[in-house]
């Protein structure tokens, strides 16, 4: 049965009529048009479908849309400014950091979650913070050169 | 580049069916190969702007669709840059030339004095007022790309042979869409209810109470076919996780309790033989491992998706498949209606590394859609249908022996190997190979699957012969083809457990001969470039390194398919409380590397993902039932599990470019199994090469 929800989403004030258990990711992917946060497994395993509830990365195939009541949601298409890109994503392009890219919404949710909260963090913060974000392509390795590199733009004071 | 005309260009003559300069400013490209995640797009594009000298942004790329592009079969095997690359470099040259000729002739001078800056002509270095857009109209563009075509040679090219960056990857990190993501006007979502085990059929269901759940717009049936169309997404995932507990199944047929052990007791006779010399000939000492790998799954993190619409008669189908004309041809066999009314056109989904689920995902699109004809109607696989209703990755057992003579070297390699078929995909109306086709009312049987012989490039025994000079040498194969699964192709197919079986039987023998890896190797190398790509990698890792600390390095290397790209990788492995790759050095040699930086990042993330299949993955099952169903009963390497990695490329640009995008596989699974055994001091047969069973071999 159909209920009212509001909440924010990259600012905007939002609101959708919804059965309340319909989890946040299909909210934002059909109700909102919101497709860069992506379906990966629906269970909160794998990390795809990553966005930023109050500040806190979550997993939005596992968040109720009643839990998003009254709160402020960041999805990928919130991050960049009008024109350009967010630090990190232009790290993630300075890297060649993905062949698919498909996991890559959701690991720079989980990754500008992390530093928003801890510029500071390290290595040992980054892959824990990712423990539950798959990729299957192999691009680990050049996905954790951004990151190091975004963080670097962070501690030099360039960055944001 | 020299060199005998592409294929593909035999089968598509016309300069017009690559190329098209309509629109002002703008260069239409079609190709037959499709973006499946490794770079190949922006590769192409990279060699066409080359060639044409234009702006590679003024490139607008159609790729994988049955209405306009080529129709160059599946995009697979590591073969797109050798024959799809090349076509689209012919088609280029010859464009440049018929537009360089009618400037020459409006202009009165020498085809030679005419040069092109980003499409505008010039004369002498002079800038005239003709572009290819003013001269594109006069132009004859049927004319055949052979006889016209005379592409650059390598000192000529400024584009190709420096690294590009991804034309695909600024979209996608800005949430662009993958075909999950297309939502056309008047969108169906649907699901299909998969039977839970691959001989369960549909026995019963109640299509009124599913039909009545909340927000189910209806239900398509077609025998144990079954699947929920709504509105509203969320209604028909609720819908279909109904209809799963709901629904009648017949009983699961049978199944062995160990199918790795079933396949390696097979004496299936022997298929597709191969042999130089006269491997029985040969004495000395001998040599010998047996070596397995369990059932695989692909693993794209985007489960398969596919929106299909009737409309007037004819069915449009957008999907992620790697081979939408041999698709078109499937569905026109399952569908029963003449192929020239079914169009399907690729739309780039999340990686794929093999044959997946998404053709699959195309006929459950399109039977689906006959339930409400004239929209389009999106299925969209769960997680669990990627895990249970896709083909799997075929087990495989190798046996290798060698033979080596008193001079200590190889004289003689025998490899038999035992595999589940690794080719099943779509090949047209007479081998449908779609799931649900054999679901339906009228099920239809799947043809018995054929397997590649070697100079083919192979299938199960895809590198069951090894890439040295050895002077007899032998494969032989037996497939199983009477279990339970339904299996394909998956990145490297045969190669990566043969490959494994060679490079650490090869470290075996050195070992017991006192020899370094790396010299016996080089004692074997044929050709000057397996001795490179050898050096090179081992001079990256500071080859042999020390082995004590509970960590070494070990060495792995193959020339994928005997005639693709050369790899050689060094992974360095420490034991600890996990058995743990700490780092990973690779050198290729692909001959010409047209984006030498596309070619590192797969050689990457082949190791990457070559490392997760040797340490950590294998489906399970109970009886005929995939039981590893999500991510945490299947669980791939993690990030906290990612080695430092380290890749170089030995440009060759004088030579053909070499296929590479499942070049790691193997020599990644063989370097992490000879640095386990350098490590612990014992072999690990089995893989995925895990704790537990490194503890039972030292114990």
């Amino acid at each position: 049965m159909a209920e009212r929800f509001s909440f924010r989403v990259n600012g905007d004030e939002v609101t959708v009529d919804a059965d309340r258990d319909t989890p946040l990711l299909y909210i934002l992917r059909n109700d909102l048009g919101l497709k860069g946060t992506r379906f990966g497994c629906g269970d909160g395993l794998c990390g795809a479908c990553s966005v930023i509830l109050d500040g806190k990365a979550v997993f939005s195939c596992d968040t109720p849309l009643w839990a998003a009541e009254d709160h402020d949601i960041e999805t990928i298409e919130g991050i960049a400014p009008a024109a350009g890109l967010h630090p990190l994503q232009t790290a993630f392009l300075d890297e060649q950091a993905g062949q698919c890219g498909y996991c890559l919404s959701g690991i720079i949710m989980r990754v500008k979650a992390l530093f928003d909260e801890t510029p500071t963090a390290g290595r040992a913060e980054v892959v824990a913070a990712l423990e539950r974000n798959l990729c299957r392509c192999g691009s680990h390795p050049r996905i954790l050169k951004a990151i190091d590199r975004y963080a670097r733009t962070l501690s030099s004071g360039d960055g944001r | 580049m020299s060199g005998d005309i592409p294929e593909a260009i035999a089968g598509h003559p016309a300069i017009r069916q690559w190329f098209g300069f309509e629109t002002e400013g703008r260069v239409a490209m079609r190709s037959g190969k499709v973006e499946i995640g490794q770079g190949i797009n922006t590769a192409f594009i990279q060699i066409a702007a080359d060639e044409l000298d234009v702006d590679p942004l003024r490139i607008d790329l159609v790729a994988g669709d049955t209405r306009s592009t080529p129709d160059e079969g599946v995009t697979a095997g590591s073969r797109s840059m050798q024959t799809g690359g090349l076509a689209i470099r012919y088609a280029a040259s010859a464009a440049r030339r018929a537009l360089i000729g009618e400037a020459a002739k409006l202009l009165q001078t020498r085809t030679d004095d005419i040069g092109v800056v980003d499409g505008r002509i010039f004369v002498n270095g002079r800038e005239s007022d003709l572009t290819y857009w003013s001269l594109a109209a006069a132009v004859d563009l049927d004319q055949p790309v052979t006889g016209l075509a005379a592409p650059k040679t390598p000192q000529a090219r400024t584009l190709t042979g420096k690294a590009m960056a991804r034309i695909d990857l600024p979209a996608k990190i800005r949430g662009g869409a993958y075909m999950q993501d297309l939502a056309p006007e008047g969108l169906v979502h649907a699901r299909v209810v998969n039977p839970p085990s691959p001989s369960m059929r549909l026995v019963d269901v109640d299509e009124d109470a599913l039909r009545g759940l909340a927000g189910v717009a209806t239900v398509a049936r077609d025998g144990s076919f079954l699947a929920v169309l709504a509105a509203n997404e969320f209604d028909a995932i609720r819908a279909a996780e109904w209809a799963r507990g709901h629904c009648q199944w017949s009983a699961a047929g049978a199944a062995p309790a160990d199918p790795v052990a079933e396949i390696g007791a097979s004496d299936a006779e022997f298929e597709n033989p191969f042999e130089l010399g006269n491997v029985e000939a040969c004495d000395g000492r001998r040599f010998a491992t047996t070596v397995s790998r369990p059932y695989l799954t692909h693993g794209s993190i985007g489960p398969s998706c596919a929106i299909a619409q009737w409309l007037d008669g004819r069915l449009v189908v957008h999907c992620h498949s790697q081979s939408v004309f041999p698709l078109k041809r499937s569905l026109a066999g399952v569908l029963r209606m003449d192929e020239s009314r079914i169009d399907v056109v690729h739309v780039p989904g999340a990686g794929c590394y093999g044959h997946n689920g998404a053709d699959d995902a195309a006929l459950d699109a399109a039977l689906a859609a006959r339930a409400v004809p004239g929209r389009p109607v999106r299925m969209q696989w769960s997680r669990m249908d990627e895990f249970t209703r896709a083909p799997l990755a075929p087990a495989m057992v190798t046996r290798a022996e060698a033979v080596v003579g008193e001079d200590g070297r190889i004289a003689a390699f025998d490899v038999e190997v035992r595999s589940a078929p690794h080719s099943r995909r779509p090949g047209g109306a007479k081998a449908v190979n779609l799931i649900a086709a054999t679901h339906l009312a009228e099920p239809m049987t799947l043809p018995p699957p054929a397997e590649s012989p070697i100079p083919a490039g192979g299938g199960a025994n895809r590198n069951s012969i090894p890439s040295y000079s050895i002077a007899n040498m032998r494969s032989r194969t037996r497939v199983v083809r009477d279990l339970p699964w339904r299996t394909s192709t998956m990145r490297g197919l045969g190669a990566f457990l043969n490959v494994f079986a060679i490079e650490t039987l090869i470290d075996d023998i050195a070992a017991e001969l006192e020899r370094d890896p790396l010299e016996f190797r080089l004692a074997h190398a044929g050709d000057e470039r397996i001795a490179a790509v050898l050096r090179r990698v081992a001079e990256m890792a500071g080859w042999p390194g020390s082995a004590d600390e509970g960590a070494a390095l070990g060495l792995g290397y193959s020339r994928y398919k005997n005639s693709a790209a050369y790899c050689a990788v060094v992974a360095r492995v420490a034991l600890d409380q996990t058995i743990r790759v700490t780092h990973a050095w690779a050198c290729a040699d692909a001959g010409e590397a047209v984006n030498p930086d596309g070619i590192a990042n797969q050689i990457e993330g082949g190791m990457v993902q070559a490392a997760s299949w040797t340490l950590k993955e294998a489906v399970g099952f109970d009886g005929e039932e995939v039981i590893t169903t999500n991510w945490e009963a299947y669980p791939i390497l993690t990030f906290a599990e990612t080695p430092e990695t380290a890749v170089d490329i030995i440009a060759r640009p004088e030579l053909p470019p070499l296929g590479v995008g499942e070049a790691a596989q193997g020599p990644m699974a063989a370097a992490i199994g000879n640095a386990v055994r350098r490590a612990a001091g014992v072999r690990i047969r089995a893989l995925p090469i895990t704790r537990d069973r490194l503890v039972a071999a030292l114990a």
